[in-house]
């Protein structure tokens, strides 16, 4: 590819730079700058006309003028170089090596914006990801191909619960060939150094690419660093046939580095000063989970926000929401009363999940469990209020049961240890258990059949 | 005269050079030949709207235009397809490039080879007008594809071909007119954009039906009429959409996934040639279309989803079906046209959106109705518009402005949802204007006491939120009996009655006659128990007979064992009536 070089930078933001009179620039294309030191630094064209074009700097703008900085076109769109040395490497936000290894050489390029998947040729995600935690397992079904976000708040435990996941999905999964792409975006190095202890303490470190960005590096990488990884994850689940899990953590700091570039080019904001099109550009991650007819692989994600100010109608958690086929919540109630991983339930949800349970996965009982058990426990919280008001004499007999229920529910069922890893017949028997306190009659969203084969009610 | 790039900020992009360009004319851009839609012209600059993906497209390549407007093509073969917004095959697409869809791939929307058998239904020399039924083709084991003469051409008949196999291209017939002759083939285009005349727009008389308790006893919605289920995410949304498409008793259904998830559409593709038309036994994508432009995909053939998709409809309204659309979700629709306004640098309106939102949105559900077609049968197209209002919180201006214009509100909320009590429709904030002009039929086609019924139930809901509000207060012990006699039944007909699983393979549909049976008998049981208590008998011997489970079954009983049921019941109701103060 030809490159040209020019030095007719007009305007330097911190984030963008007009460049005057370029020939025919690309939309989306890479560019390189240099600096009068020689620094040199990449960026991406963000609209072009015969003027002027706009370009996006990913990192600082520290350095740059009008006279000496040159900008230089590469002539094609941000491609990475995919290969499987990739695996057990560590890389930076634009994909350059931080574990002082060297750079991925490969003839094989891909675009790491992706291309969207033909609806039609998707295939229905429909595997079931034993996750070892009886709330995701049981109430929250995690299936392959599916995006299910954490959403959490400063300060809850969803790291470690993304660590136990990863380490517990991957021992079902490791006569398969599986992979964990992992994005730190914007985090701090402790949160960082967790992963990969936690990684390398599990095994999975040698299966998995590593992608960090830390939270005093350039924020402009942010919004680069997920389409490297999702690009890694396609790369092995399409062309190498592996089942790939990738955990991005934070989203909301993407969020951020989203919000501060359209605010740079004076776009008009939309809720809270995000823009308008943050729907679409998460979308355009989210929707690169899935899987394909015709290839065995497959892309699971997690992604991981955290809600500001634990709200879950804030605009990232609720455009997220919208995109993805459910969420675990973190509520700080339970994590304030010890319950360990704190997962809210009520607010969470697999949309997928019906594909994933049942005779022929999980158990056939499993449907009945799970809805009867997420009753029970809404109907006591539900009292658990009103008691706070009438008192606990007030309540009938069967309330009382309920009350208690719920109780144990977070307690037993929700509660669980870091190294604990549950097999759905166990999350299911523990839920049967839990039911039982319960009298019979109230068993209404469980048939009878499974009733007489899996109830533990003692005999009167 | 091609004209060529001079500007590209993401999806827009300014074009100099065309010879007198045409607004919402199709421009083909760059090398690829991108489509593009004009939106804007502002001298010799046309900006054009690009919906296919713009990276790496350059400044200074060609620009060429059709000189047509957005237009889809129709004609039989559309049923049982999947199309993207603009209306591209993308069953054919992969077939064609693979997995992933690539910007520039040029595909025909109606396959050009494959051969349909069609039947005159006209003979030569008759003077035709437009909208006219003159041939008849097969298209699938549940439509008759109606051949019409199209809506600009009329006149008589000079020659007709006989029944046989021909392909969309091939002329079935020539008119002649004012000594102009014109040719007739299966396939005719027509604009997206402008909505397809009828002769008159009628008042709907009657319901579209969809096997939903909450949606045909409470909130019923009527054949070409509109509806609205704004809701938060999680709240089932999509489900009802889904439950509609599957259940409803519209002759054809359009399903358009705008910006939605792929794995949804993929839902649909796999269910639906599984599941079964309850009214003829075959498959349900014999009577389905599906348009699907996911979230991923380019936002401005997002934009145009909406209106591919009720083109379609009106097409097929234009036969004389009862076609429903589901447009899941016209939030992205919206979003989709902020995102585009903002790029064309309009002045915003509320949060962010154009300021022509309300109208556009007014144009949309307007495209509805029960009409009396041009062939002077009755046709009518049915909306259904999904609404994904930030938060939940329906005061922003897509909900508002579709609550303006749709005279169904389903209100799905999420605390309802968080219960899992399914379908979340909230029967307290939800309304249907319908019902009023519904009763009639109501009245004579299922039962003269319909309407008292359900008003009736729907009293009892009311007056359950009320007394809740004092339990809250003073406990449930301190409430009259009556008042936990009522709290008892509403509790039947929120569990019983309005919930309904969508996943269960027999509640997931109830005929209208068992929901008569099912809300009757539950309002027989209030009755016999309410009597009971004024003559004093003690609730809890009231409710020692058990009929609550029983009727709690009732769901999940199969249409033809209801009855059986019903007569169970009904004897533990003479036992509640037989009940007494004294033993």
């Amino acid at each position: 590819m030809e490159e040209i070089e020019y030095r007719t930078i007009e305007r330097v933001t911190n984030v963008l730079l007009f460049v005057k009179d370029v020939k025919n620039a690309g939309y989306n294309e890479q560019v390189e700058i240099e600096l009068e030191t020689g620094k040199k630094v990449s960026g991406q064209v963000l609209a072009t006309n015969e003027d002027v074009t706009i370009i996006q700097v990913f990192g600082e703008t520290t350095g740059m003028n009008t006279q000496t900085t040159k900008v230089r076109f590469k002539g094609t769109t941000f491609k990475m170089p995919v290969s499987m040395d990739m695996v057990g490497r560590v890389f930076d936000g634009l994909g350059r090596p931080r574990d002082g290894g060297i750079p991925i050489f490969s003839d094989e390029k891909m675009d790491i914006n992706g291309s969207p998947i033909n609806p039609y040729a998707r295939e229905e995600p429909s595997e079931f990801v034993q996750t070892g935690i009886s709330s995701i397992d049981c109430m929250n079904t995690l299936v392959r191909g599916q995006k299910l976000p954490i959403f959490s708040g400063s300060g809850l435990a969803h790291n470690k619960l993304a660590a136990q996941i990863v380490k517990q999905a991957k021992i079902l999964a490791e006569k398969q060939n599986f992979y964990v792409v992992f994005g730190g975006i914007g985090i701090n190095s402790e949160d960082a150094n967790f992963f990969v202890n936690e990684f390398q303490n599990s095994g999975a470190l040698e299966r998995s690419v590593i992608f960090l960005n830390l939270a005093a590096e350039p924020s402009m990488e942010r919004v680069i660093l997920p389409r490297l990884a999702l690009t890694a994850a396609e790369y092995l689940a399409y062309e190498k046939n592996a089942h790939v899990m990738v955990i991005l953590t934070d989203m909301t700091n993407y969020a951020e580095a989203l919000r501060e570039i359209s605010a740079a080019r004076d776009e008009v904001p939309g809720r809270r000063g995000y823009p308008g099109y943050m729907y679409t550009d998460l979308a355009g991650l989210f929707e690169r989970a899935g899987k394909v007819k015709g290839k065995e692989g497959s892309v699971t994600q997690l992604p991981i926000l955290t809600m500001p100010s634990d709200d879950i109608t804030h605009p990232i958690p609720d455009l997220t929401g919208y995109i993805t086929e459910g969420q675990v919540v973190l509520s700080r109630a339970l994590d304030k009363s010890g319950i360990y991983p704190g997962v809210d339930v009520l607010l969470s949800l697999s949309r997928l999940m019906n594909q994933g349970i049942g005779k022929d996965s999980t158990r056939e009982d499993h449907r009945s469990v799970s809805d009867q058990l997420y009753a029970a426990y809404a109907k006591g919280k539900e009292l658990r209020s009103l008691t706070e008001i009438v008192g606990e004499d007030a309540l009938s007999k069967i309330d009382k049961q309920y009350l208690h229920f719920a109780e144990e529910f977070e307690t037993r069922f929700i509660k669980q240890g870091f190294n604990e890893d549950r097999s759905i017949n166990e999350t299911l028997d523990l839920g049967w258990e839990l039911l039982s306190s319960i009298d019979k009659s109230e068993m209404k969203r469980i048939k009878p059949e499974f009733i007489e084969k899996y109830g533990k009610w003692k005999q009167i | 005269m091609e004209g060529k790039i001079i500007g590209i900020s993401g999806s827009v992009v300014t074009v100099s050079g065309l010879e007198d360009p045409m607004m919402n004319n199709i421009v083909f851009i760059g090398e690829k030949e991108l489509v593009g839609e004009i939106v804007k012209i502002e001298g010799r600059n046309a900006i054009i709207q690009v919906y296919e993906d713009t990276s790496g497209l350059k400044v200074g390549e060609k620009a060429v235009d059709s000189k047509e407007p957005l237009s889809v093509e129709l004609g039989p073969g559309l049923i049982g397809s999947i199309f993207d917004g603009i209306q591209r095959p993308l069953d054919k697409i992969l077939s064609k490039e693979g997995t992933f869809i690539s910007s520039g791939i040029k595909i025909n929307s109606l396959d050009r080879e494959k051969k349909w058998h069609f039947k005159p239904k006209a003979e030569e020399g008759k003077a035709v007008e437009p909208g006219e039924e003159i041939g008849e083709v097969k298209e699938t084991s549940l439509i008759k594809h109606k051949v019409i003469v199209p809506i600009n051409k009329k006149g008589i008949i000079k020659k007709i071909a006989e029944e046989g196999d021909y392909t969309v291209e091939d002329t079935i017939a020539v008119l002649e007119d004012d000594k102009k002759t014109e040719e007739i083939k299966l396939m005719t285009k027509w604009p997206v954009r402008t909505a397809r005349p009828v002769k008159e727009k009628l008042s709907p008389t009657v319901p579209l039906l969809t096997g939903q308790r909450a949606i045909d006893t409470m909130f019923p919605v009527a054949m070409g009429g509109t509806a609205a289920v704004p809701g938060p995410f999680g709240s089932g949304k999509t489900v009802i959409q889904h439950q509609l498409a599957k259940w409803s008793d519209a002759d054809v259904i359009v399903y358009v996934g705008c910006g939605e998830r792929g794995n949804e559409m993929t839902e649909i593709l796999t269910t639906f040639p599984e599941l079964k038309d309850p009214k003829s036994g075959k498959p349900l994508m014999d009577r389905t279309i599906l348009i699907a432009n996911t979230s991923n995909m380019p936002v401005a053939a997002r934009e145009a989803s909406i209106y591919t998709g009720i083109t379609l409809a009106e097409y097929y309204r234009d036969m004389g079906y009862s076609v429903a659309v589901m447009a899941d979700s016209t939030s992205r629709w919206a979003e989709a046209l902020r995102e585009l306004s903002g790029r064309l640098e309009e002045m915003p309106g509320e949060e962010g959106y154009p300021a022509y939102l309300g109208r556009r949105v007014g144009e949309f559900y307007e495209r509805a109705g029960r009409a009396r077609i041009l062939s002077g049968k009755i046709g009518a197209a049915t909306i259904i518009g999904a609404v994904s209002p930030p938060g939940g919180d329906i005061s922003e201006p897509v909900s508002q402005n579709t609550l303006r214009v749709t005279r169904v509100f389903w209100a799905l909320d999420a605390s309802l949802a968080n219960a899992r009590h399914f379908p979340s429709i909230n029967w307290l904030n939800s309304y249907s204007l319908y019902t009023d002009e519904l009763d009639q039929w109501y009245r004579k086609n299922i039962a003269e006491d319909w309407p008292e019924l359900r008003d009736k139930s729907m009293a009892t809901l009311q007056k359950e939120a009320e007394i809740n509000e004092i339990v809250q207060l003073v406990g449930y012990d301190a409430l009259p009996e009556s008042d936990k006699l009522i709290l008892d039944v509403a509790r039947m007909l929120r569990e019983d009655y309005l919930q309904q699983n969508a996943f269960d393979e027999i509640d997931t549909y109830a005929s209208v006659s068992k929901q008569y049976r099912m809300l009757k008998i539950i309002n027989q049981v209030f009755d016999a128990e309410k009597a009971a208590l004024e003559r004093n008998v003690p609730i809890e011997k009231i409710q020692s007979v058990q009929v609550k489970p029983k009727i709690a079954r009732l769901r999940y009983t199969k249409e033809e064992e209801i009855d059986a049921k019903i007569k169970e019941i009904e004897k533990d109701i003479e036992e509640i009536k037989k009940t007494n103060v004294e033993k």
